[in-house]
């Protein structure tokens, strides 16, 4: 079925059809569509869930980690300065091995006070032991939600995962998604069955107190179980494509990067709209592809090298990390070297069109680059 | 066509996102791949200037930035040309959609003008919410006067959709007295 919304009531559609257990969320702009939704879902009989309404977003993380020990799939959604209240749950939830499903409307920090998008929310979340995605389009939020499920539940990576897209971009544009049936999402996920839960009948501890000589193996084990989600990642995208037709590349997605001499690196709505500052400069007979980085954790080394090998990167950043500089741009050198282009772009909402994409790729070619339009005495 | 974008200008409460969300609904039902519909991303206030935009293309849209050089400029209430720069950055060869009762000939535009009464046939249709007439539907009704890639058939579809079987077929058949009597210069 095809249907035309907006990536949050599409997202909220997704994780219906995921049939969650328990749903616990705090309604925040521009997430809020979403905790609407859902709560209609479950009012209406519709889904059969128990939502927790709850006062603050740590208190909404502090209830799915709760219900997802007791072994059931459980989903909430944020934002901004939501996602930073969860902080401390966050980690929780990641070190626990609770494989959460948690969407994230990108939203910059205040203040000043500013509701439209970028990703230092969940870039600030970076080292908490979630996977993140980023997606580019309403159809990608609702394969990804579903995917999602399949890799935290994995028994290789037993870990959360956030799911992000930029705030009024994606999450209030109404663009079209073709829609599985009910029946095929439960053949692709199945209902969950967890590696460990809280049992009354056969009480365990959990999360107790862990000296020196067994915290490092935990940590060791989810950086393993991080690295093997990529394989997770790719086998669920391929499996996808299969029965659905539609593959985002596993890790990355790219676009006429095969004899490309140069490839702009992007992600979330900057990273579909750069498809067509691609068409573009090829019009020009630029050499230029593009790496929609989808994963940013765990953060695809290996296939980013591969890019490198043959291609000249130029990095677009719709975040910033103050004293240094974009958090995909600080990844990439780390995994191919500091020779590459780097623009700040996008923050709080900013504009990036494809025209500009093409603007910083000229810049780039004088040997420029920075922060992008930005004018201060 | 490849890619037509349109932008819609109105008053907070007028429904100028939903007109837009309409467009992209019935072009999707109209056949084409790519449809996109989204408001101008800020806190909305009734009366206020509005804007809204939509983006239609036989090809998937991979476009997520504003629309800055529209193919069409569609005007909810004439009001607010006294404030707003409607026609900024249409294309030469643009066209300006107008809800006024006066002919495309008295507005003087160097764009194609076409102008339709839909206060007017809101009044007349009896589609009205809380005394307001609703302007947005019968707008809608004239632009697959304006557009190749857009039929009738399916912004009725499309209004019936939204709104169910009594309160569609209302708004439906006013957008189809829109798409009789819009007048083109």
């Amino acid at each position: 079925m095809k249907v035309i919304d907006t990536a949050n009531n599409i997202a909220a559609l997704a994780a219906k059809m995921a049939r969650p257990k328990v749903i616990s969320a705090y309604p925040i702009t521009p997430q809020t569509t979403i905790v609407e939704k859902l709560a209609q879902y479950v009012e209406s009989g519709e889904l059969k869930s128990e939502f927790i309404r709850v006062e603050s977003e740590h208190s909404a993380m502090a209830s799915c980690i709760g219900a997802e020990a007791t072994g059931v799939r459980t989903f909430t959604a944020t934002s901004s300065h939501g996602l930073l209240l969860m902080h401390e749950m966050l980690h929780w939830a990641a070190l626990a091995r609770l494989p959460i499903v948690m969407v994230n409307i990108n939203r910059a920090i205040g203040p000043g006070w500013s509701i439209w998008s970028d990703c230092n929310d969940s870039v600030a979340q970076r080292d908490t032991g979630w996977l993140q995605f980023y997606c580019s389009s309403n159809q990608e939020v609702f394969d990804t939600v579903i995917q999602a499920y399949r890799v935290a539940e994995h028994k290789d990576v037993q870990l959360p995962v956030m799911i992000n897209y930029d705030g009024f971009i994606l999450s209030h544009t109404s663009m079209p998604a073709e829609i599985p049936s009910q029946e095929e999402i439960d053949s692709f996920l199945p209902e969950y069955s967890p590696e460990w839960k809280l049992d009354t009948d056969n009480p365990i501890t959990h999360g107790n107190i862990i000296g020196p000589e067994y915290y490092m193996e935990v940590r060791y084990d989810m950086h393993m179980s991080q690295q093997k989600a990529k394989k997770v990642i790719k086998d669920v995208d391929r499996e996808w494509a299969e029965k659905f037709g539609r593959s985002y590349g596993g890790l990355i997605e790219k676009y006429r990067c095969d004899d490309a001499d140069t490839v702009i690196v992007s992600y979330g709505a900057m990273g579909a709209e750069a498809h067509a500052s691609v068409d573009e400069l090829r019009k020009r007979g630029e050499k230029v592809g593009l790496a929609r980085l989808r994963v940013f954790r765990p953060f695809p080394k290996e296939e980013m090298k591969e890019i490198a090998e043959n291609s000249e990167l130029i990095v677009i950043d719709r975040n910033i990390s103050p004293g240094m500089e974009g958090a995909m741009a600080t990844e990439i050198k780390a995994t191919v070297g500091t020779n590459i282009k780097q623009f700040i772009a996008g923050l709080g909402g900013r504009d990036v069109t494809y025209r500009d994409i093409v603007r910083m790729y000229e810049l780039a070619k004088e040997n420029k680059d920075g922060w992008y339009s930005v004018e201060v005495e | 066509m490849p890619l037509t974008e349109v932008v819609f200008y109105g008053r907070g409460g007028q429904g100028a996102v939903t007109a837009a969300n309409l467009l992209a609904s019935a072009a999707l039902k109209s056949g084409n791949e790519g449809v996109q519909a989204f408001p101008l991303f800020g806190a909305e206030r009734r009366g206020a200037p509005v804007k809204a935009f939509a983006r239609i293309s036989d090809t998937k849209i991979y476009l997520r930035s504003q629309i800055y050089f529209p193919d069409i400029v569609v005007i909810l209430d004439t009001g607010i040309m006294d404030t707003v720069n409607v026609t900024s950055g249409l294309k030469e060869e643009g066209t300006v959609l107008m809800n006024t009762p006066r002919s495309p000939e008295e507005i003087d535009m160097p764009f194609r003008v076409a102008t339709v009464d839909a206060t007017g046939i809101a009044i007349e249709n009896k589609i009205l919410v809380g005394g307001i007439p609703v302007v947005n539907t019968p707008i809608i009704g004239a632009l697959p006067k304006l557009m190749d890639n857009l039929t009738i058939g399916a912004v009725r579809e499309a209004i019936i959709e939204r709104w169910g079987k009594n309160a569609g077929e209302k708004n439906a058949d006013a957008a189809e007295k829109a798409y009789e009597g819009v007048r083109i210069k």
